[in-house]
């Protein structure tokens, strides 16, 4: 028997605050393209080519781009949906699937993941109560205790136990459903939640609510989020800091307020720039950037936004950019020759 | 001021789906018109009526299932009249349509060029090389890059973007005066989606055709409408100048919209919500159908639908406390 802890404090954080809860080192997964007679590998879609980031303990990682950026699979490899081709991803302090570190199922047991889809995720078959039972029930808890766990987590997320708990999900709302979408996440007592453009379906005056219901069960289950949408807007509200990807690459990464004031990589800007204005006496005349994000089955060589780059010189097609702190801004890294002093890029920013 | 005659006239249409079970009510009296050469924005969420009303005006909906009531009226032509060929002179030929999926709209096994050329061919009796000369005019106006190239393509060879714009160079190739767009730019990405606008904005002003385009997003109608129509439950609530109902609104579920809408709220504030969810339309509530969700309701919004209010010119409203908002903004 061990003394009473001094804080109340999460059993399972290993490491304490100050380590991260998620580490990805350099993640990449190339799915193949068959074709031919014989079926070989023809070509290769590059998904996720050598992300990496850390998510502290109890923040929002937001995790934006366009379609082909590599978002969706990259929240499929952390879960390990996918099998990564190579790469390292840490779990407060435990490498995922070593012998050592931690096991898929463990993490598992830790990492929950909501869709976008909120009616495919459910089972039509099932009660809605029974489906956010289905998770503690798998892992051991009697059939009464989970059903009132089931009931309680509905309660939490806003749908009256008595009411909703029996109801099919094709007696919900999209709304609805996604609020139990997040009960049946929230019931193994998850440290992080990979929310995969998980209000992008819902109507905007649902919207709003689904988004103050995350944050607010946030605090009170001590969570983290790794929030991954299209919609810039809400990714600002809801983030602490924010990676950008373009064609499986991170291209920048840093606290959300400086990404959205500060912008260091001309796609961040371009994307940023092409948000409607919201107001008719200021429209965008001329489209910040023109064309379509290339295929990521043969991305362009070098920095891959040099196709459609307003600043791109012969540097930029010859050599890829690393990711690499930015001036005078902590914390935030962008991924362009503008911003290295050494990459022989024309405007490129000198070292004081 | 000289009166043009509205090019589309729309007067009191429901549109109901009987089944055994249930009958919806999908479009409950929607009444509008709109002047030649306007860009209206119908504003509204899903199952707000929008789409369903797009597709009354082309009589796409499935004849048997529906029950359309009321009267439309386009280029002076009565549309719940018109017979087999009336409907096919109409549709591509004085009034085309865009989707918000172009892939489900082209054929897939059909070169886009061809697809374009057969539309020319039916609608102006032209042969298929003079409506491959035409397809490629097309290609040109909506600024698709290596034009000749691209009319050789299949429509899953394209990128969504292309896509888009060769759709919308199909339904522009017989030079309708209006055009119906139904979310065309809702499917694609951030940097793709603000260049289609633009395009069509210029398209619009250029040939001087009328619009009306149908969005969920607020962003979307700043960008592009000169009026707004907003929905809700398969009425038009609210009317009016795209600057009078963005910034000014008169209706409670308009101003709950705007004030959801999450769009550079501090981070640190919940965001403001309308409480509950749309109504079933299987079983409307008496009165006003957003009476449940509004926080003005008074006793009198539940004893029947509002009539339209026109509070200031120009402007429309279903809400029976619509004079009194319009006096507190002021």
């Amino acid at each position: 028997m061990s003394a009473a802890p001094l804080f109340l404090r999460d059993p399972r954080d290993v490491g304490g605050p100050a380590q991260p809860l998620l580490d990805v080192r350099d993640l990449r997964k190339h799915f193949p393209i068959r074709g031919g007679a014989l079926q070989r590998v023809v070509a290769k879609v590059h998904a996720v080519d050598g992300v990496s980031f850390s998510v502290m303990k109890g923040e929002t990682l937001g995790i934006v781009g366009e379609s082909g950026c590599g978002k969706s699979t990259l929240a499929r490899l952390l879960m390990r949906l996918v099998e990564p081709d190579s790469g390292e991803q840490v779990f407060d302090g435990e490498e995922v699937g070593s012998a050592r570190g931690i096991s898929v199922a463990g993490l598992r047991r830790q990492v929950q993941m909501v869709f976008q889809d909120s009616a495919s995720s459910l089972n039509p078959r099932m009660p809605v109560q029974g489906s956010v039972a289905f998770g503690p029930r798998a892992h051991g808890m009697g059939p009464a205790e989970s059903v009132a766990l089931a009931r309680e987590l509905l309660q939490q997320v806003g749908l009256n136990p008595a009411l909703f708990g029996p109801r099919y999900p094709h007696e919900l709302s999209g709304g609805q459903k996604q609020r139990v979408n997040i009960a049946r996440a929230l019931a193994l007592r998850p440290r992080m939640v990979i929310l995969d453009e998980a209000v992008s379906a819902l109507d905007k005056s649902v919207e709003a609510q689904v988004l103050n219901l995350l944050r607010s069960l946030k605090q009170q289950m001590n969570l983290t989020y790794i929030f991954i949408s299209h919609d810039l807007s809400v990714v600002r509200w809801i983030s602490d800091r924010v990676m950008v990807m373009y064609l499986g690459e991170v291209v920048e990464i840093g606290p959300a307020e400086q990404i959205y004031t500060a912008p260091r990589h001309p796609y961040t800007r371009a994307l940023l720039a092409s948000r409607p204005s919201m107001d008719p006496d200021h429209r965008l005349e001329e489209p910040p950037v023109t064309g379509d994000p290339p295929n990521p089955v043969n991305p362009p060589a070098g920095c891959r936004f040099h196709t459609r780059c307003p600043h791109a010189e012969a540097v930029c097609s010859a050599r890829a950019p690393r990711l690499g702190l930015t001036q005078g801004a902590r914390d935030h890294h962008a991924a362009c020759h503008l911003h290295d002093p050494a990459s022989g890029h024309s405007l490129a920013m000198v070292r004081h | 001021m000289p009166e043009t005659p509205p090019l589309v006239e729309v007067e009191d249409l429901t549109v109901r789906f009987v089944t055994r079970e249930s009958t919806v009510s999908a479009v409950n009296g929607v009444s509008f018109s709109m002047a030649p050469g306007e860009v209206l924005c119908m504003l509204g969420e899903s199952g707000s009526g929008k789409s369903v009303t797009m597709r009354a005006l082309m009589r796409l909906l499935p004849p048997r299932r529906s029950r359309i009531e009321g009267r439309i009226r386009i280029a002076g032509q009565d549309v719940l009249a018109l017979d087999e060929a009336g409907l096919r002179r109409l549709r591509g030929g004085i009034a085309a349509m865009i989707f918000q999926e172009p892939m489900t709209a082209f054929d897939p096994v059909m070169r886009v060029g061809d697809q374009i050329a057969e539309v020319v061919a039916l609608h102006r009796g032209a042969s298929h090389a003079a409506g491959r000369r035409r397809a490629l005019e097309l290609f040109d106006l909506v600024r698709i890059p290596s034009a000749q190239r691209r009319l050789d393509a299949y429509p899953h060879e394209l990128s969504g973007g292309l896509r888009q714009r060769a759709m919308i160079a199909m339904a522009l190739s017989c030079e309708p005066s209006l055009l119906l767009a139904d979310e065309p730019t809702t499917a694609l990405d951030a940097t793709v989606q603000i260049q289609v606008l633009i395009l069509l904005r210029k398209l619009q002003r250029e040939l001087g055709m009328s619009v009306i385009f149908v969005t969920h997003d607020l962003g979307v109608a700043a960008e592009i409408a000169d009026r707004v129509a907003v929905m809700y439950a398969g009425r038009v609530v609210e009317s009016g100048t795209v600057r009078q109902v963005l910034r000014t609104p008169l209706h409670p579920y308009t101003a709950g919209l705007l004030a959801s809408t999450v769009h550079d709220q501090p981070p640190d504030q919940l965001l403001s919500t309308i409480p509950g969810a749309p109504p079933d339309l299987r079983a409307l509530p008496p009165g006003c159908s957003f009476a449940p969700r509004c926080p003005r309701t008074i006793s009198d919004c539940t004893l029947r639908a509002p009539e339209a209010v026109q509070p200031a010119p120009g402007r429309l409203a279903r809400c029976i406390r619509a004079q009194e908002t319009l006096l507190e903004t002021a």
